[in-house]
């Protein structure tokens, strides 16, 4: 081994090497890693928010959506007390009509059948003349009178 | 697999012979043929090999690490970024574990640098050992070493880097006087034993960078000689051997590249550290 002027040449060279190196290739590798690792560790805090957020999010619909039924259970059952109501309401009014209808016709009946009544009571004389009328035309005959009285009392 | 007209002993020789180009004592400059011309030259030589596989291989690492760097996305990575950045994330994870957040500006690319380079360096190592000089020797090159970690100029050019860099900081944060202080006071706080504190402290501070280079150097050109003697065995039982070692080898050119980063993240960290002792 000899130790000649090929160390001073590899000394030079070495110093050249890191000073190029040092130049033109560390800072811009390492800036870049540098760079990439701030873009993930933000990317991944943002995913973290979002994760977060998400959670909220979800967590916001579920109350809102409890609500939602709620009130919605609310409302049947008002509707449901409503409809029975107004189903009630209207059996009453039913019943009423009923009543108001069924007394009306009664009292019609009871009406017709005075008047009816009145009528065979007015027309009893007429009919009384007019069966005199008739005794007096004819002979007189047992049984013919009999059975213009039978015919009469079946008029009645 | 030995040439007809080398022995095992010049084949090992020549396999660890760089191409080195120097000063004759006469003053002209050429290639050195052989360990006469070696030392005939002395220090006035450079190993051409080596320059050029470690230039070839930084080149190479730049141009990767520059090409994604310049079409950065700080979106989805493509796949050669990917890489990069696995890299440069190791590279952080590891200062961030030893060096901890000081502001530095050198620190990052410095290892990055060193990781990546020593490891293609060490690469090479995993080429079969003799393609590449036999290639060259048919081109009329007569050595042509391929990794260029196993050459101690390479290895100690780089920790020679860090040490420079370790003294800077040490007279930064600590200034001079408190540098000065920390080479005599320490590890016997009285006056009249100074100078025996200074000559342990003194080793000490040499022995790093020394130790930083030769342990890269000793474990890639150890790792190198056994290619080199599996190489002289039979052609059809070489693969018994040179597997199972080229597989073992991958961890040590990796691990390598790695203790030799991790080192310069220490050393440093240890120039930054005030008032521990």
């Amino acid at each position: 081994m000899n130790i000649n002027l090929t160390m001073l040449g590899q000394l030079i060279s070495f110093v050249m090497f890191v000073v190029f190196c040092m130049k033109f290739v560390w800072p811009y590798i390492g800036e870049a890693m540098r760079e990439r690792q701030k873009l993930i560790a933000t990317g991944l805090d943002n995913a973290v928010a979002a994760e977060m957020k998400l959670e909220a999010a979800s967590a916001s619909a579920a109350t809102e959506l409890d609500d939602a039924k709620k009130q919605a259970a609310e409302l049947i059952v008002q509707a449901r007390n409503r409809a029975s109501q107004i189903v009630e309401d209207a059996k009453g009014q039913g019943r009423e009509e009923a009543d108001r209808i069924i007394h009306g016709a009664q009292a019609e009946i009871d009406q017709e059948i005075s008047r009816a009544r009145e009528e065979l009571r007015a027309r009893v004389g007429e009919l009384a003349i007019e069966g005199a009328e008739k005794i007096l035309e004819n002979t007189i005959n047992q049984a013919e009178h009999s059975e213009m009285l039978n015919r009469l009392s079946a008029q009645l | 697999m030995a040439g007809d007209t080398l022995t095992s002993a010049e084949y090992i020789q020549h396999h660890l012979t760089n191409l080195t180009y120097g000063r004759f004592e006469d003053g002209h400059w050429g290639f050195a043929h052989g360990a006469d011309d070696l030392t005939e030259m002395g220090f006035w030589a450079i190993n051409v090999d080596t320059m050029f596989w470690s230039l070839f291989l930084g080149f190479l690492f730049l141009g990767i690490f520059a090409t994604a760097a310049r079409k950065v996305t700080t979106g989805v990575p493509g796949t050669l970024q990917n890489c990069c950045e696995i890299a440069v994330e190791f590279v952080d994870d590891n200062i961030a574990q030893v060096f901890g957040n000081r502001p530095n500006p050198i620190i990052g690319p410095l290892s990055l640098t060193i990781l990546i380079w020593v490891f293609l360096m060490n690469l090479m190592d995993l080429v079969p050992v003799d393609f590449i000089p036999h290639a060259a020797q048919l081109a009329g090159i007569p050595y042509f070493k391929v990794v260029a970690t196993t050459d101690p100029n390479a290895t100690l050019g780089m920790s020679l880097g860090v040490f420079v860099l370790v003294i800077y900081y040490n007279l930064k944060i600590k200034g001079p006087i408190k540098f000065g202080a920390s080479l005599v006071t320490h590890p016997i706080p009285h006056w009249s034993m100074y100078w025996f504190n200074f000559i342990l402290e003194f080793v000490d501070m040499i022995a790093k960078p020394l130790s930083h280079g030769l342990r890269l150097f000793g474990n890639l050109y150890a790792g190198e000689m056994i290619f080199i003697l599996i190489a002289l065995l039979p052609f059809y039982a070489q693969w018994a051997l040179s597997l199972p070692w080229a597989i073992f080898h991958i961890l040590i050119i990796c691990l390598q590249a790695f203790v030799f980063m991790i080192l310069t993240i220490v050393y440093l960290t240890q120039a930054h550290e005030t008032g521990e002792h």
